[in-house]
């Protein structure tokens, strides 16, 4: 039996996943993070990203948080998402015509635009884009 | 029958009122059902992040935020949350008396107070009662949301972080069922460590990405809007119990009135009919 631990993922709006788990990787701040039972404390901001999940028994789960931040400690894992996806609800045609969107202001000079939340919105989208792909890449395997 | 004419009225009034306190009371019924929706929802995340602060206020950071200093008390500030809306039977005055309770303690000490008054009817009773009002906020609706709130709270946070606050309370009311709600005094600065988990009782740090002094603003802030949205949608839950309970004794009391002044129009009746066929029959002896 592999070793586990506990891990809370909730969004602001509600319990995405609660269980054991072998393995979660996250898109932290500076960079992904693997975490594996019986690491070492860790608090870290999240960057809008997929979190994988190997639950109890080996199964794989992916889903999207658009940021927050992800406390370690050596029994407990609490990912707290500002928004959080069940990988199968993201939308990935309307991720690209954000992502488009996004592009198009940004380029757009002339045009009065917020840059900074433009600039968001194509971290977002793309990072829900780079979800679906992470999951396209397990379902070619 | 003229007393029979006046009854007859008042019985209809009566059943207007009736009518209409037992339509409030169902549509606080199926406000209450979204509203405790609601509250479970962002319950998770409350817990989940109160649950990382626990730990935090355990651990022995190389930067001490200022969220986690214990200071000398001289100012504290109070943020009471309260209903838009009346008729909702004594949840408010409860939470009300407990946040006075509570402030006396504080002035007993010449501690002075501010208040920050969230929702219509708090803003009302604190412009009587007196009392340093600095922040308000009103109208919040059925659905309130966590962007309308910052604005108020970061007042709160803007004055601790100048050392003009010392300590953040929190009053409100707590959901324990549609039947009750205990109000509650909560002090959510500076963060307390109340978790007794005997596993982070020895002397450990977090490893911090990108660095502590960010993280930590970032999170702490985050933690104290999620305890203030939580209150107050959970403030939101009580208010609709509440009232559904309020107006509940109010249709059945209206049904008892009814009943009461029916049998005294009937009384009235009886009196008048057996009065005039005594005056007849004494008439037709008469002749």
């Amino acid at each position: 039996m592999a070793m586990t631990v506990h891990c809370d993922i909730v969004s602001a709006e509600e319990e995405i996943f609660s269980g054991l788990i072998e393995f979660v990787s996250v898109t932290g701040s500076l960079g992904d993070l693997g975490i594996y039972p019986g690491h070492a404390p860790l608090l870290s901001e999240l960057k809008p990203g997929p979190v994988e999940l190997k639950k109890q028994g080996g199964e794989q789960e992916i889903f999207y948080v658009s940021g927050g931040f992800i406390e370690v400690q050596a029994h407990r894992i609490s990912v707290l998402a500002d928004v959080a996806l069940r990988a199968g609800d993201i939308n990935e045609a309307a991720a690209e015509e954000v992502k488009k969107h996004a592009e198009h202001a940004m380029a757009d000079q002339s045009s009065e635009l917020d840059y900074s939340r433009a600039t968001a919105q194509l971290a977002e989208a793309t990072a829900q884009l780079r979800t679906i792909q992470q999951i396209r890449k397990k379902m070619g395997k | 029958m003229a007393a029979g004419k006046e009854i007859k009225t008042q019985i209809a009034s009566i059943q207007g009122t009736r009518k209409i306190t037992s339509a409030m009371e169902m549509v606080a019924a199926s406000k209450m059902r979204k509203a405790q929706d609601r509250m479970q929802a962002s319950r998770p995340y409350a817990r989940s992040i109160r649950g990382v602060i626990q730990h935090l206020a355990k651990s022995n950071p190389e930067y001490k935020h200022l969220y986690l200093q214990q200071r000398e008390v001289k100012r504290v500030g109070f943020i009471v949350v309260a209903t838009d809306r009346g008729l909702c039977g004594g949840l408010n005055i409860n939470a009300f008396k407990a946040a006075i309770a509570k402030m006396n303690e504080f002035n007993n000490q010449n501690i002075d107070i501010e208040i920050c008054a969230l929702g219509s009817k708090s803003v009302s009773f604190f412009k009587t009662f007196g009392g340093n009002v600095t922040a308000a906020k009103t109208g919040l609706g059925d659905k309130p949301e966590a962007a309308e709130l910052i604005g108020t709270v970061k007042v709160m946070l803007d004055a601790y972080d100048e050392g003009k606050l010392d300590q953040v309370f929190v009053v409100s009311n707590e959901f324990v069922n549609t039947m009750t709600q205990t109000p509650q005094v909560e002090q959510i600065l500076p963060l307390k460590a109340e978790d007794d988990d005997d596993r982070l009782n020895h002397h450990w740090d977090y490893i911090y990405e990108p660095d502590a002094k960010e993280l930590l603003n970032g999170l702490l802030v985050r933690y104290i809007e999620s305890l203030v949205y939580q209150a107050v949608v959970e403030n939101n839950a009580c208010e609709q119990a509440a009232r559904m309970l309020a107006m509940k004794n109010a249709t059945d009391n209206a049904g008892d009135l009814i009943d009461e002044l029916q049998m005294i129009y009937n009384k009235a009746r009886q009196t008048a009919i057996t009065q005039e066929i005594s005056e007849i029959v004494s008439g037709a002896a008469a002749v």
